[in-house]
């Protein structure tokens, strides 16, 4: 629709142009995970359908979430959660008006990363090394 | 004739006529959703590996079932929120953007009657 009228017209600066800055791929990250989580959403729902119908149909679901493929998806799901959940956090942060600065913005996002990741690994561990 | 004055008809409402309305609902959401989190990352945690029949007696304390309620409930609601975001951000075209409207919309309804169901039953009929 854009190229129809004037092409050669100054346009805004657009996406590619930018240069990549952690800041902007963990807002990018923010939503892919909230999409994504969608699907975990689904997964949590099945989960519950299958504990309320039988023993065989449970035990089914819990094999394809027990079996390493289910693993890995799980893990990337308890990821994505907890990143978003901090993620989160952090725009409520900005919605009061705190955070803005230049390093607290580069801080939110390096301990968003960084506690995503740590406290991913403490539940994995807690779920696979304590059963 | 419209009854009511310009500011009236304008006041508290954007252009997509619901004012803050989306936006207020994605930020009570997000915070409700925060220790909910946390209690269904600590009931998965506490019940991985458990069979069927301890899935179900778990359910038979009142305080999960609720929790469990309102986490999928408050999640189902907030998802749908932020997935209209995105399908009102990247899809322009009329129909195709209503139609996943439409299926954002159903599938949030469908995914909150279903565990709404699931949990129930587990709770007190079985």
């Amino acid at each position: 629709m854009a190229d129809t009228r004037n092409a050669g017209r100054p346009l805004s600066p657009h996406l590619q142009v930018y240069k990549k800055s952690l800041t902007m791929t963990l807002s990018i990250v923010h939503r892919i995970t909230g999409v994504a989580l969608s699907a975990g959403t689904l997964l949590l729902v099945w989960w519950l359908t299958a504990a309320a119908t039988s023993d065989q149909y449970f035990d089914f679901v819990q094999a394809v979430f027990g079996s390493w493929i289910g693993k890995l998806v799980l893990f990337g799901f308890t990821w994505a959660l907890i990143h978003h959940t901090l993620g989160g956090i952090r725009h409520l942060v900005w919605d009061v008006g705190r955070g803005f600065e230049l390093k607290d913005v580069e801080m939110g996002a390096r301990l968003t990363l960084a506690g995503s990741i740590i406290l991913t690994v403490i539940v994995w561990a807690i779920s696979l090394g304590v059963s | 004739m419209l009854k009511k004055t310009p500011l009236g008809q304008v006041l508290g409402l954007g252009s997509a006529k619901a004012g803050t309305e989306h936006w207020w609902h994605q930020r009570v959401t997000a915070i409700a959703g925060i220790p909910l989190v946390i209690f269904l990352v600590g009931y998965l945690l506490v019940h991985r590996g458990a069979s069927r029949a301890e899935i179900v007696a778990s359910m038979h304390n009142p305080i999960v079932a609720i929790l469990m309620v309102l986490t999928v409930f408050n999640l189902v609601w907030h998802m749908r929120l932020g997935l209209q975001v995105v399908i009102e951000d990247y899809v322009h075209t009329d129909h195709t953007k209503y139609a996943l409207l439409l299926i954002n919309t159903f599938f949030a309804v469908v995914m909150v009657v279903a565990a709404l169901y699931a949990i129930l039953k587990m709770s007190i009929g079985l």
